[in-house]
């Protein structure tokens, strides 16, 4: 079978399709941002001393990664308005979900990169007479940032992969214009392989990105 | 300068000190022997309370610890030198001088780089300031943990097996420094397996075996006469 490609409507389509590239990027960056703040955050409570807040930050980290990407999108797009009543931007819904999803996966990363230090350095630390959080702010953390550099990485590239998903509710990131262009003119081969190759430079970008940071870091 | 009365500790149902007094004068250096596992380096951890007691009382330089901030306050005081030296990779060897008193006692930078020169200096490691603390050996590094402690002027000095992860040819110059020390009056208390040590420069030895002080004596009626049965099986296994 020779597939004959219709090559001029990829061209066509693809400065559309990037436009929409550029807004899963956006997603993307600003979903892991706030996630890297929840889940630093969420990722020492879970490392407290303090039963309660050690039990509802492991509560959090198990809702929502034991729950699909998919349903919390509908959760925050469809349920939560049902019972407010007032609607939300798909944008502003897109971010929510993506960020509060962001956010678990990101503080097991850190929980982790946090108790691969060594114990001792919290000893020392505390035996200069430094508290518990200026041992973790100046001692623990700068040590756990270098090693979590690849797992945060792979998470990047997880939820850049995973925001396609925002686009069951309308949201117009690059996985929908792909939709939509295919709506139009039912070019479903030309259009789900530009779609999948613009995904793949994008990714392999930011793995190459994180592999230069690693070697960076390691050096020191 | 420190005084330990009845102190108790447990791992869950592991009853590892089982009370324990212990008084350390002012500019007395008080090295504690034993067999491993016999709670010797536990106490030493609970006098800054790295561990804490489950019962007893300890008071360092007239503070009784209790709360957080009593202990933050005990913990300036009290420096502490570890076996596996637990220097921060990620800073050289001068900001891993300056952090503490810096951040704990609010010393301008410039003053801050002053002491810890002139530590480095004492320790014989002046020209390693900028060094990261993986180019040093394992000597040089235990030197840069005693400098560093030093750095928050503390009162009293905590060593838990400071040469015990040492290279043979390094124990000198690390044993060299803390002998330093002693001469000029440093309260130190010392854990640790080198009799020669303990005996030369150690003010009293205390031997512990099985949560408990069995023996407490100056160091060579300790070495040459040991009361307690206990102790002389010791010694006579390791002398």
């Amino acid at each position: 079978m020779v597939v004959n490609l219709d090559w001029e409507l990829i061209s066509e389509s693809v400065p559309l399709l990037l436009t929409g590239a550029v807004v899963t990027v956006e997603i993307t960056a600003i979903s892991v941002g706030l996630g890297l703040l929840i889940g630093m955050i969420v990722g020492i409570a879970r490392l407290s001393g303090v039963k309660p807040i050690r039990l509802i930050s492991g509560a959090y980290v198990d809702c929502i990664r034991g729950t699909p990407l998919l349903v919390q999108i509908f959760i925050v797009y469809f349920a939560l308005p049902a019972v407010t009543g007032t609607r939300i931007n798909p944008f502003i819904a897109a971010v929510v979900a993506c960020s509060i999803n962001s956010g678990a996966y990101v503080a097991e990363i850190f929980r982790g990169g946090i108790q691969s230090i060594d114990p001792g350095q919290m000893e020392a630390g505390r035996s200069l007479g430094l508290t518990w959080g200026q041992t973790m702010r100046y001692i623990i953390m700068p040590q756990a940032f270098k090693r979590i550099i690849p797992p945060l990485g792979n998470e990047f590239i997880a939820m850049l992969k995973d925001s396609s998903l925002v686009s069951v509710i309308g949201f117009e990131e690059l996985t929908r214009r792909g939709q939509l262009i295919i709506a139009r003119t039912y070019a479903s081969f030309e259009i789900w392989t530009a779609v999948a190759v613009i995904y793949l430079i994008m990714t392999l970008t930011i793995s190459r990105f994180v592999a230069y940071l690693e070697r960076r870091y390691r050096t020191k | 300068m420190i005084k330990i009365t009845n102190l108790e500790k447990n791992f869950g149902d592991l009853h590892v000190l089982k009370g324990i007094n212990l008084d350390v004068a002012d500019q007395e250096v008080v090295v504690i022997i034993g067999p491993s596992g016999s709670g010797k380096s536990t106490l030493l951890r609970c006098i800054n309370y790295l561990e804490k007691p489950s019962g007893g009382t300890i008071a360092v330089d007239g503070i009784t610890l209790s709360g957080e901030a009593n202990i933050n306050a005990v913990r300036r005081e009290v420096g502490m030198v570890f076996q596996r030296f637990n220097l921060f990779p990620h800073m050289t060897v001068l900001d891993n001088l300056k952090l503490a008193p810096k951040k704990v006692r609010n010393v301008s930078d410039k003053d801050a780089t002053e002491t810890a020169m002139a530590l480095l200096r004492k320790v014989g490691l002046e020209e390693k300031a900028y060094s990261y603390p993986e180019q040093l050996s394992g000597g040089q590094q235990q030197r840069v943990a005693i400098a560093r402690a030093l750095a928050m002027h503390p009162k009293a000095m905590l060593f838990d097996e400071p040469t015990s992860a040492l290279d043979p040819e390094m124990i000198k110059e690390v044993l060299d420094v803390m002998k330093q020390l002693a001469k000029e009056g440093m309260t130190m208390v010392v854990v640790t397996h080198e009799m020669g040590f303990a005996r030369e420069v150690g003010d009293r030895v205390v031997f512990v075996d099985d949560g408990r002080i069995l023996e407490e004596a100056k160091p060579d009626d300790f070495f040459d006469h040991p009361q307690n049965d206990r102790a002389k099986l010791f010694l006579s296994k390791i002398l």
